[in-house]
């Protein structure tokens, strides 16, 4: 087992794929010479030279464009878009054109690729730098949604994501990218569309993304100290496809469900699971879903401010503990 | 078939020049087909057998039947939603065509992409494309991904004139010049981006060719009514883009006939503008071509009988063919051909 950041694993994961892929190709804004302005992609230029690792001019809708257009003629493109932010520029692409290709053409054109892109806040770089976007390409038919926790799931779902026949959104966390974490050795590949269990318990299921995983993992450690509350904690790990048969057996297993989402909170994806739960398991509830997420204003860049938008651990742990008394 | 003697070494002459009589008879037959397809497709509008919207190409036959006569099987085209034109002479169905427009079973796309959004793969026809220029950078990806696997393979991306003044035509020309890739961009300027003229809303008079320059390249202005001047332009393109010479941007003036769309009726046109456009109607013009370079009045006669009854047949087909079955509403959504969203 390997110790590596959650920005090394990027790396890793697309080394891992283009080496046993040649029709693995990638590009993006700095990606190449500057190994990537968060140097999530140092060393890949050297090693697979600038045919197949392309800096591009700041174009995004050429970008993801030029990834669609390769992908559907044979390729396994990489684009990255640098800030998630930035995918309003390019939407089109997205939204209209690599989402609908497949079903508008009844199967004819296939769009093998992934767009990878970071996300979220914490980096106090003020609202068109640091949103939570996720839940703009969950609404969409036709992209698969994916934002890894942990260095390993980095390597695993990337991998997987490239490998995949579909258009990928791959979200990073960007305040995650120093994170460290075991990867295990050798070649490692992840399932997409499998949320993972990290935290066993009895009274509450805490459902989480990304940089809310770790943040709900440690509410949950001190709501057992402190309050003898036993949680459970899920991953989700991947929106689209999302993985109900896992959150819904967890859910019905303690009787309570608490969504933690760094979005804002209209239309976040914890509101779609809030309602399947409603739907689905509403006789198995002890007490009211509950979402803890961003309030629906835009991300403010002080420090002091932003601690107070995104969910905290504090905040986590005092609204499940309220909830649960 | 007999011919008059005069015309027969007039034929002779001219067999001898760049284009020859069989690309003519090609390049006249898919201007045919384009026209007869379209005149179709306004006739079933008429009898409500096509919903929705369409956009049709009369009038602008002569530029894609140039290209189509050009290219090779293996080269890529890409086009906007009146793109019936250029979906045809890549080779695609006509009931494939008339089938989707009239939302069939037998249409390209089973139904699900409609008019906008021919498509036929096996073609190279990669796509009608409905959001103003969003197709000029998924073409320069079809083209990155020909120069990466050094197949031979040319990219041919076909738009109007309203779209050079989106970013997306911006960003895709720049790449592709700095990427050196073999594609072709073709821009059929009809003098108006849907109800307004072009020129009221471009700050260049030539709004492809004097953009040219932007991006390093050549300004290049064609008569888009005459196929045999397609024709030459498109083979100089095709053959710098496969010696890795790089990208070209053609403009070809023409006109449309119709209006914009189906519920167009092109008001806003002044008067006597069609009335001169039709007098360089690139079917007839051609057709005159086609005789003054010796062929014979019933051979053209018999070719566009031949088409027009091969029209009329697959309309018959496409019309005789069912709705899609509810059973295809949820395929194909993702690669494993289901809809599955959740487990
Ligand atoms: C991004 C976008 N904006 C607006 C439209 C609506 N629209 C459809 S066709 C059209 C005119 C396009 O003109 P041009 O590029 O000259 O093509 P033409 O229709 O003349 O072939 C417009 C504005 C659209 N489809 N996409
Ligand atoms: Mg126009």
């Amino acid at each position: 087992m390997a110790e590596l950041t959650y920005r090394e694993a990027v790396a890793d994961g697309i080394r891992q794929e283009m080496k046993r892929d040649e029709s693995v190709v990638f590009l993006g804004e700095d990606i190449a010479a500057a190994g990537g302005v968060f140097k999530t992609t140092v060393g890949l230029l050297d090693e697979f030279g600038p045919i197949r690792v392309r800096d591009t001019p700041i174009s995004e809708q050429a970008i993801l464009g030029a990834a669609m257009g390769a992908a559907m003629t044979g390729l396994r493109p990489i684009a990255e878009i640098m800030f998630s932010d930035f995918l309003a520029v390019c939407w089109d692409i997205v939204a209209n054109q690599m989402a609908k290709a497949r079903y508008m053409t009844n199967g004819q054109i296939s769009v093998p690729l992934v767009v990878r892109t970071a996300n979220g806040g914490g980096s106090r770089f003020g609202a068109q730098h640091s949103q939570s976007v996720e839940n703009w390409a969950m609404a969409i038919p036709g992209i698969k949604v994916v934002a890894p926790s942990s260095p390993a799931d980095v390597k695993g779902l990337l991998a997987a994501a490239i490998r995949d026949d579909n258009p990928v959104l791959f979200f990073e966390q960007k305040s995650l990218y120093a994170v460290k974490g075991t990867v295990p050795d050798g070649e490692h590949i992840e399932e997409l569309g499998k949320s993972k269990v990290i935290r066993q318990g009895s009274d509450v299921t805490i459902v989480a993304l990304a940089l809310m995983v770790p943040r709900a993992l440690e509410a949950a450690e001190r709501l057992q100290e402190i309050d003898g509350i036993s949680a459970t904690v899920v991953d989700v790990r991947s929106l689209v496809p999302l993985d109900t048969s896992t959150i819904l057996s967890e859910v019905s297993r303690t009787g309570r469900m608490i969504t933690v989402e760094e979005n804002p909170r209209l239309c976040g994806w914890g509101a779609e699971l809030s309602s399947i739960v409603a739907e689905e398991l509403f006789f198995d509830l002890d007490g009211p879903i509950i979402r803890i997420t961003s309030p629906h204003i835009p991300l403010a860049s002080a420090d002091h401010l932003e601690d107070m938008m995104i969910p905290s651990v504090d905040r986590i742990y005092e609204e499940i503990r309220k909830s649960m008394s | 078939m007999a011919k008059e003697p005069e015309k027969k070494s007039l034929k002779n002459y001219v067999s001898n020049d760049d284009i020859g009589e069989d690309v003519r008879r090609e390049l006249f037959r898919l201007q045919l087909e384009c026209r007869h397809v379209e005149q179709k497709a306004y006739d079933l509008f008429l009898q409500n057998l096509i919903k929705g919207t369409s956009h049709l190409g009369l009038g602008q036959e002569a530029i894609a039947a140039g290209f189509g006569g050009a290219m090779k099987e293996g080269d890529y085209t890409f086009c906007t939603y009146r793109g019936h034109n250029h979906t045809l002479v890549r080779g695609a169905s006509m009931t494939g065509v008339l089938g989707e427009l009239m939302g069939r079973q037998c249409g390209l796309l089973g139904g699900k992409g409609g008019s906008m959004h021919l498509t036929s793969v096996e073609h190279g026809a990669m796509g009608s494309y409905a959001i103003i220029g969003a197709h000029l950078p998924i073409a320069i990806g079809a083209a990155w991904s020909a120069q990466y696997r050094k197949s031979d393979q040319v990219t041919v991306c076909f738009f109007g004139d309203g779209t050079t003044n989106i970013g997306a035509f911006h960003e895709a020309l720049n790449m592709a010049q700095v990427w050196k890739l073999p594609v072709i961009f073709v821009c059929e300027n009809n003098l108006y981006m849907e109800y307004t003229p072009i020129s009221e809303v471009t700050a260049v008079e030539n709004p492809a060719a004097d953009r040219a320059s932007a991006y390093g390249l050549e300004s290049i202005i064609v008569d888009g009514n005459d196929a045999d001047e397609v024709y030459r332009h498109a083979m100089a393109a095709l053959e710098k883009a496969r010696e890795g010479e790089g990208p070209s941007l053609i403009e070809a003036k023409t006109y449309r006939h119709s209006g914009h769309s189906r519920a167009d009726p092109g008001d806003y046109r002044p008067d006597g503008e069609l009335e001169s456009w039709l007098k360089r109607d690139p079917l007839p013009m051609y057709r005159n071509r086609l005789l003054e370079f010796g062929l014979a009045e019933d051979e053209v006669v018999e070719m566009e009988e031949e088409v027009i009854k091969r029209v009329d047949e697959a309309t018959e087909i496409a019309k005789s063919s069912p709705p899609p079955t509810e059973e295809v509403m949820a395929t194909e959504v993702w690669a494993d051909g289901s809809s599955t969203w959740r487990n």
